[in-house]
């Protein structure tokens, strides 16, 4: 059944591949890979990824599509015609897909337990971290702490795209009188909705914040989902309001705090006499240092993440003119 | 058949990864490009994933009576590639509404020709 | 207590610093900032150099966890001689940018350029200093994205469209080092560099390895500019702003060149890329086309920068072209290359930098007159220009010399000739510009007065790198002591202490 249900997801996510080179509507192009991104994410919970599966949903559909969306309102709905041959295109990709192809041909099987991947190092990870590291999710265990350092430089990753948006878009500021219609004010339905689903969608987000250890979710998910929270107040209310609620200044702040925070554990750790990042040492307990060290650096990376989706959604939404919002 | 069986999952990803890539290196228009690249990369994610997963296996949470945990250790190499990708996405679209605003156009053929080819 | 982490520090100053920067906002302040920690990195980088010629390796566990399971640092005198360019090149464009960027970034964006900076130098680091593949590739992510904004931030709209440019051929090479490392992981299990080496050693001719490494080398060459994925460069290093052109040139395509070393002598090993494969003869036939056809390129070009880009993408190749010879002498070449590579390159963009500062244009008809009105900028340029050209007593002619040396020892004769020639090239897209600027006069739009030297904290820099250039061209030791070094470190097999299957 599981193998049936693969089969199908994937043959969707082609048909839904080869459906974007041909389209010229840009719109349904965006939306095309919203659904990409969905059915990975169903993929990945099928293929056993859940905290993937969930990081896919958020981020690549959500994210990724919304932001695209906002370039889209501000560049144009429709591709042009394409002059170029594409012949050389064609030609580049068909010799890379038959490298590929021949690479998988003694490729270890799908599957099977006793692939070379499964033999070492991950064994570890598996028996040993519900121990040293004490939480049930090793994803987490490994994310936040075998390989802690990979996930601030994440955390980094993320600090330099807020850098590049801003200094690329900055946050225009709309005068008082210069916006006739902010956000969908008029649509009682959705004022009324949005109000009663904000405050839930945080509860869940910190929910997903602190469940990290025991389930799929941690800093990046529980980062996105509070930033989707305040981007629908944004879209609501309007982008003076949401200003108000909280600025862009304030953002970069709270981006900057996070990775701070995140470094400032590791250093920690190098004040106690460990190496850096070594939760070991932040506590007698070494199992209780690593509970300490992961629930910080988890923190500062959702604050980071949180701070640069929002910052990126208002650099996005403040270009766009705001004169006829339906 | 088991060795169909054994790879179609591969091989069905390298497809989605050609689709992507050509999408990325054929469009004209800016924004299907970066849509292209995060088709591209999605499906690398994809090829990760299916390598961490056993047959018969679990997420790898540990629960009462699972004996078998499929493999911790490419999710959190994917979780880390999902969000540098979001990132570059992000930059590249700021990138695109700029160009407009600088050239009126996102066609690549368009503002080439606007400018001096280097 | 700082000692035993030194190997950390590389990366964690600047990483620190970024977000402090930001906060910092003011540009004085942020400059400042800025300017010390990339100072402090430099100090760090020159004790890992001496470290590792003493000592052999040093090893870092982060996290404490032991590799494979941990992510772990090691650095060897391969990469402490190039963190030591990188991080002395990062400290002089920031001292040499206070002045620059004044006249080509928007007064509000000066914080957020500094802090770029510092994440492009956290970046560079990582991928220096990281001991896992994974880890390599976040790092390449953190430096490109950073180098991205860079590029974006002058007042040229083509800025823009060669930032996305580079944004979208970038992160394609970045996706198939991406493939690579997975399909390298899929056959080994491990991420830690030394580990691969060991698992890999037994595969005699796995499909799924050797494509993996095509796909890394395919994915790193696009980073390194290797013609013909280097249609990125002249445009980004064109249009960006001067001091970001100079840090750029300088650093990050030696940084994947380096990339390329690691892989392929530390992971997979001499016999099979270059006996097996026949790597060494693709690299080659490439080198010498980038040799040949950017050096003409570069000759046609009307403006200055775009000559020094393709100069660029032509010295990559004669790095290549050293690591192609599969000899430790090549070896080594190639190596002191990328460090004189970056004293020759930064001094020139710096004081074509200087030469936009006063003038307003890097047209090659904007340097005439010059040097009468801007004497110690175009006495700079002539210098390192003999330096790209391989005059002797120059760090250019150090490189020169052991390429060709090089390819005498395996009888190349022809490669010797070849190397030669592009030194001809160079004599003319060099030429063309210190003609206009001591054999022509000022042009008429433009007043004498205006055009004076520039300011000291430009001019202080340029000239370090000029000095630089000369004093390791007649005193050689120490250059070629660390490249000697790592080349034959690199030339060894290396095992991971604490092996547990």
């Amino acid at each position: 059944m599981a193998e049936f249900i693969n089969l199908a997801l994937l043959a969707m996510l082609a048909l839904t591949a080869l459906r974007v080179i041909f389209l010229k509507d840009l719109f349904a192009v965006v939306m095309l890979f919203g659904i990409y991104s969905f059915l990975s994410a169903l993929i990945f919970v099928n293929l056993d990824a859940v905290d993937v599966a969930f990081t896919e949903a958020s981020v690549g559909a959500g994210i990724s599509t919304v932001l695209m969306l906002g370039t889209l309102a501000l560049t144009g709905r429709t591709e042009k015609e394409n002059k170029h041959s594409s012949v050389l295109p064609l030609l580049v990709v068909t010799v890379t897909g038959a490298a590929l192809i021949y690479a998988t041909l003694d490729m270890p099987p799908f599957g099977h337990p006793d692939n070379p991947i499964h033999q070492h190092v991950a064994p570890r990870y598996i028996e040993e971290s519900p121990k040293e590291v004490g939480l049930p999710n090793m994803v987490t265990s490994v994310l936040a702490s075998y390989r802690g350092f990979d996930t601030l430089g994440e955390t980094v990753v993320v600090f330099s795209a807020a850098i590049g948006v801003i200094s690329l878009l900055g946050f225009r500021r709309r005068e008082e009188n210069d916006t006739p219609k902010s956000g969908l004010k008029e649509h009682h339905v959705l004022r009324v909705v949005a109000k009663i689903i904000i405050p839930l969608i945080i509860l869940f987000a910190l929910y997903v914040q602190f469940h990290g250890d025991f389930g799929p979710g941690g800093g990046f998910q529980a980062g996105v989902i509070a930033a989707a929270a305040f981007i629908l107040y944004a879209l609501v209310f309007g982008l003076p309001l949401a200003f108000a609620v909280i600025s862009p200044k304030f953002l970069q702040v709270m981006a900057s705090f996070g990775v701070l925070l995140y470094a400032g554990v590791g250093l920690y750790s190098m004040s106690q006499g460990g190496q850096f990042l070594d939760y070991n040492k932040l506590a007698a307990d070494p199992v209780a240092g690593q509970h300490y060290g992961i629930l910080i650096i988890e923190l500062g990376v959702g604050i980071t993440v949180f701070a640069v989706m929002l910052s990126i959604f208002y650099a996005f939404d403040s270009q766009v003119e705001r004169s006829n919002v339906q | 058949m088991n060795f169909i069986n054994d790879y179609y999952n591969y091989w069905i990803v390298v497809f989605l990864m050609m689709t992507g890539f050509y999408i990325v290196i054929s469009a004209n228009n800016l924004v299907k490009k970066i849509v292209g690249l995060n088709i591209f990369q999605t499906s690398v994610f994809m090829l990760y994933i299916s390598m961490g997963k056993i047959s018969g296996g679990t997420a790898p949470i540990v629960a009462e009576g699972v004996t078998q945990y499929s493999n911790p250790l490419p999710h959190v190499l994917i979780l880390t590639a999902i969000v540098v990708g979001v990132a570059t996405t992000a930059v590249g679209l700021s990138l695109i509404v700029r160009i407009k605003r600088a050239y009126g156009t996102v066609e690549e053929n368009e503002f080439e020709n606007k400018d001096d080819a280097i | 207590m700082l000692e035993q982490h030194l190997a950390a520090l590389p990366i964690i100053l600047p990483l620190i610093a970024a977000p402090l920067t930001l906060l910092l906002g003011r540009s004085i302040l942020s400059w400042g900032f800025a300017t010390f920690v990339s100072g402090c990195a430099s100090v760090v980088a020159w004790q890992l150099l001496l470290a590792a010629l003493s000592n052999g390796a040093l090893s870092y566990a982060v996290g404490g966890w032991p590799p494979p399971w941990g992510i772990e640092l090691r650095i060897d005198a391969a990469n402490a001689f190039v963190l030591l360019a990188v991080t002395t090149i990062s400290t002089l464009v920031l001292i040499y940018s206070k002045d620059s960027i004044q006249k080509e970034i928007e007064a509000h964006k000066h914080s957020l350029y500094f802090t770029a900076h510092l994440l492009c130098l956290a970046g560079l680091s990582g991928i220096l200093v990281t001991g896992d593949a994974f880890n390599l590739f976040v790092f390449l992510e953190i430096s490109s994205l950073a180098t991205y904004t860079l590029v974006s931030l002058a007042s040229d709209r083509r800025c823009l469209t060669s930032a996305f440019r580079y944004l979208v051929m970038g992160t394609i090479g970045a996706t198939f080092i991406l493939i690579g490392v997975g399909l390298l992981y899929m056959k080994t299990g491990t991420l830690n560099m030394l580990d691969l080496a060991n698992r890999i050693a037994p595969y005699e001719s796995s499909r799924t390895i050797n494509t993996g490494l095509a796909f890394v080398m395919v994915g790193v060459s696009i980073k390194l500019a290797l013609f013909p994925l280097h249609m990125w460069l002249p445009p980004a290093y064109t249009h960006a702003p001067s001091a970001v052109t100079a840090f750029l040139a300088s650093t990050a395509t030696k940084v994947a060149v380096y990339v390329m070393i690691r892989f392929i002598f530390t992971i997979f090993g001499v016999e099979h890329v270059f006996h097996e494969m026949n790597i060494d003869l693709i690299l080659m036939a490439l080198a010498i086309v980038a040799i040949f056809k950017c050096s003409y390129m570069a000759t046609v070009q009307s403006n200055v920068k775009t000559v020094l880009a393709y100069s660029s993408v032509a010295q990559i190749g004669y790095m290549i072209l050293g690591i192609s010879l599969v000899s430790v002498t090549g070896l080594m070449a190639g190596l002191i290359h990328i460090f004189n590579h970056a004293l020759m390159k930064g001094a020139l963009f710096m004081a074509v930098g200087a030469v936009f500062y006063r003038v307003g244009s890097v047209d090659i008809k904007a340097f005439r007159g010059l040097g009468k009105q801007m004497p110690l900028t175009m006495a700079a340029f002539t210098i390192a220009g003999l330096s790209i050209i391989g005059v002797p007593l120059t760090v250019g002619f150090v490189s020169k010399w052991y390429l060709v040396t090089a390819a005498l020892e395996q009888n190349q004769w022809i490669l010797a000739a070849l190397v030669l020639g592009g030194s001809l090239l160079a004599v003319v897209y060099i030429g063309r510009i210190i003609e206009a600027a001591y054999f022509q006069d000022l042009s008429d739009t433009l007043d004498p007065n205006d055009i004076k030297e520039v300011p000291l904290l430009m001019l202080a820099p340029m000239w370090t790198l000029v000095i630089a250039n000369i004093y390791f061209g007649i005193d050689t030791s120490i250059t070629t002591e660390a490249a000697t070094s790592a080349s034959e470190w690199l030339f060894q097999n290396h095992n991971l202490q604490e092996v547990s299957p």
